[in-house]
């Protein structure tokens, strides 16, 4: 009775085995929400211009697709952070090498509902309310009502980023973090949603979730400098404050169809999907 | 021949019936085996009691007592609404409504069971959060309160079918009984019927109790997910459950971060565990 059991586990072991062995023309990419639109448009791109391969792009985060690609489940992890010494270090362990391509920029921008009067802020201001040290939009200038802080979750390179830049403003020692009231949600679009709904809110995401439903504000380094749009050029020309590169993480230099498609990335259509889906290219 | 087929057979049932315990002793080993090792950097007492959930910090602040809070107070809410109501459409199903209204109302109560909880938390996003919001007059809507009417709405159908059910096993001869003595129909409900179906209706309270406690995309998508001990059901909250699920695809594998997910694992366990273990003792005890 055991034998029959074993026979059919082989069997089973070996046609699953069988079928995983037949994806070599197909890469997998995971990661960061905030690129998973600029993934697809360009795995599509691509697939039209390689009819043979197979790119197959899904979202979860930064963290994720790095732990992926640790994992070795991805080829191509897509991050909108640097990778961190911890991760370099349990790659190692496992045998990966992480290697970093930059392949574009994103400017974050920090949006309110429309029907709030505050249209602009400084750092040390966006750092304050998001700590949880402002909690009342009249102190900035807006109407006396509480502020509702939203960010994104743990797992997105966003919040990470947000957090590293915002507020403690790149001292990678501070200790400053999110109010702990703040609302975590899980995704950009949900973060669109709620500001678009709620007059008191305040949230941050990529450039590309701009839409006529909420305010962008504009964002100045300090006092006396000037209040600056979250726009491509600005963005391109290093005066938005808030802006941050794009990576693709490959398992060692890329090689073969994983090559071929960070390549395609770099290219100068590649970089044209870019511009497209809102990102700011790296190349011109 | 046709003995070796029985035998073949009847073996692998068993070792299906088996199974089922094995897996489970698995899991919990392998949880035990994940999560205990956080408490290698974190005292368990600094684990349960800590107040601050900062997993991604240098050091990682690892203190679930908000995220403890969050989950009981979802549930309570979620099982005041859900048992009052679900216990008295278990009544008029079991005891007043005339055949036809019966066969529709437990038709419709198997269908809120089908309907998914990412659908109840998408319905409940769009529709419920923002009445909350205007009605209490709120900074946001995406509250504790959200959660548990959302939550009690999942409860409802483990409730309303397992009371019915125990409504519907009270011998005949109670109710005739107390017809008998001249007890009026609502009488014979209050004062008998409930009271003899009393442990079985306990079990179902239970069993909505316990799915409430582990739903996790519902609440994540509506309570707010903010990590604060709540001071009244009015704020936003998060769950063990859901901080689980909005976590685990960044955890590096092998981080305290990591093993805490698993540690409040185990928490959640041990919570539905107990839970599950009292409605089985009120449900045998009716036997």
């Amino acid at each position: 009775m055991f034998k029959n059991g074993l026979i059919f586990l082989a069997v089973l072991m070996f046609t699953v085995s069988a079928f995983a062995g037949n994806n070599k023309n197909s890469i997998q990419i995971k990661g960061s929400d905030t690129m998973v639109n600029l993934g697809q448009a360009w795995a599509e791109k691509y697939m039209e211009e390689n009819p043979g391969d197979f790119v197959a792009v899904t979202g979860g985060g930064s963290g994720t697709g790095l732990s992926s690609l640790i994992l070795a489940t991805c080829d191509i992890a897509m991050s909108s952070r640097n990778i961190k010494d911890k991760e370099i270090a349990l790659a190692k362990q496992k045998g990966v090498n992480p290697f970093e391509i930059k392949v574009a920029l994103d400017g974050l921008a920090v949006v309110v509902n429309p029907a709030n009067p505050v249209s602009k802020l400084t750092l040390d201001q966006l750092a304050d309310i998001f700590t949880g040290k402002i909690i009342n939009w009249k102190e900035v200038g807006g109407k006396n009502e509480k502020i509702v802080i939203l960010s994104r979750e743990v797992n997105s390179g966003t919040h990470v980023y947000f957090k590293e830049h915002v507020l403690r403003k790149g001292d990678a020692n501070g200790k400053e973090e999110f109010a702990p009231g703040a609302l975590l949600l899980s995704s950009s679009q949900a973060i669109a949603d709620e500001v678009a709904g709620n007059s008191s809110a305040i949230g941050y995401y990529g450039m590309g979730y701009i839409s006529s439903k909420q305010k962008h504000i504009d964002v100045a380094k300090d006092e006396k400098s000037e209040y600056i749009n979250p726009t491509i050029e600005n963005v391109l020309s290093g005066k938005y404050p808030i802006s941050r590169p794009l990576f693709l993480y490959t398992n060692g230099e890329p090689q073969g169809l994983i090559k071929k498609f960070v390549d395609y990335s770099l290219s100068k259509e590649g970089q044209d999907i870019v511009v497209k889906t809102d990102f700011v290219p790296i190349k011109k | 021949m046709r003995k070796f087929k029985e035998f073949i057979i009847e073996k692998l049932i068993l070792i299906c019936g088996l199974a089922s315990i094995f897996f489970v002793v698995l899991i919990f080993l392998f949880l035990a085996k994940e999560g205990l090792s956080v408490f290698k950097s974190v005292t368990p007492f600094n684990f349960l009691f800590g107040k601050s959930w900062y997993p991604i910090s240098e050091p990682p602040q690892l203190g679930i007592l908000p995220l403890i809070f969050g989950s009981l107070l979802v549930t309570l809410g979620a099982a005041i609404i859900s048992i009052p109501i679900g216990v008295a459409c278990a009544v008029y199903i079991a005891e007043i409504a005339p055949l036809k209204i019966k066969e529709i109302l437990k038709a419709g109560i198997e269908l809120l069971a089908a309907i998914p909880s990412v659908v109840l938390g998408f319905i409940g996003m769009v529709t419920l959060v923002p009445w909350v919001k205007s009605t209490f007059h709120l900074p946001t809507g995406l509250t504790a309160l959200s959660g548990s009417i959302i939550l009690a709405f999942m409860a409802m159908p483990t409730i309303v079918s397992i009371a019915e059910d125990a409504l519907y096993s009270v011998p005949k001869s109670y109710k005739e009984g107390a017809f008998a003595l001249g007890a009026t129909h609502w009488q014979t409900i209050y004062r008998v019927l409930l009271p003899a179906a009393s442990s079985g209706i306990v079990a179902a309270v239970m069993l909505g109790i316990g799915r409430v406690i582990g739903e996790t995309m519902a609440v994540m998508m509506i309570t707010g997910n903010a990590a604060v001990i709540p001071q009244s059901i009015l704020v936003p909250v998060r769950t063990l459950t859901a901080t689980i699920a909005a976590e685990m695809g960044e955890a590096v594998v092998g981080s305290e971060h990591y093993f805490a997910l698993f540690a409040i694992g185990i928490v959640l366990f041990i919570m539905s565990f107990i839970i599950n273990v009292t409605a089985d003792l009120f449900l045998h005890k009716r036997r």
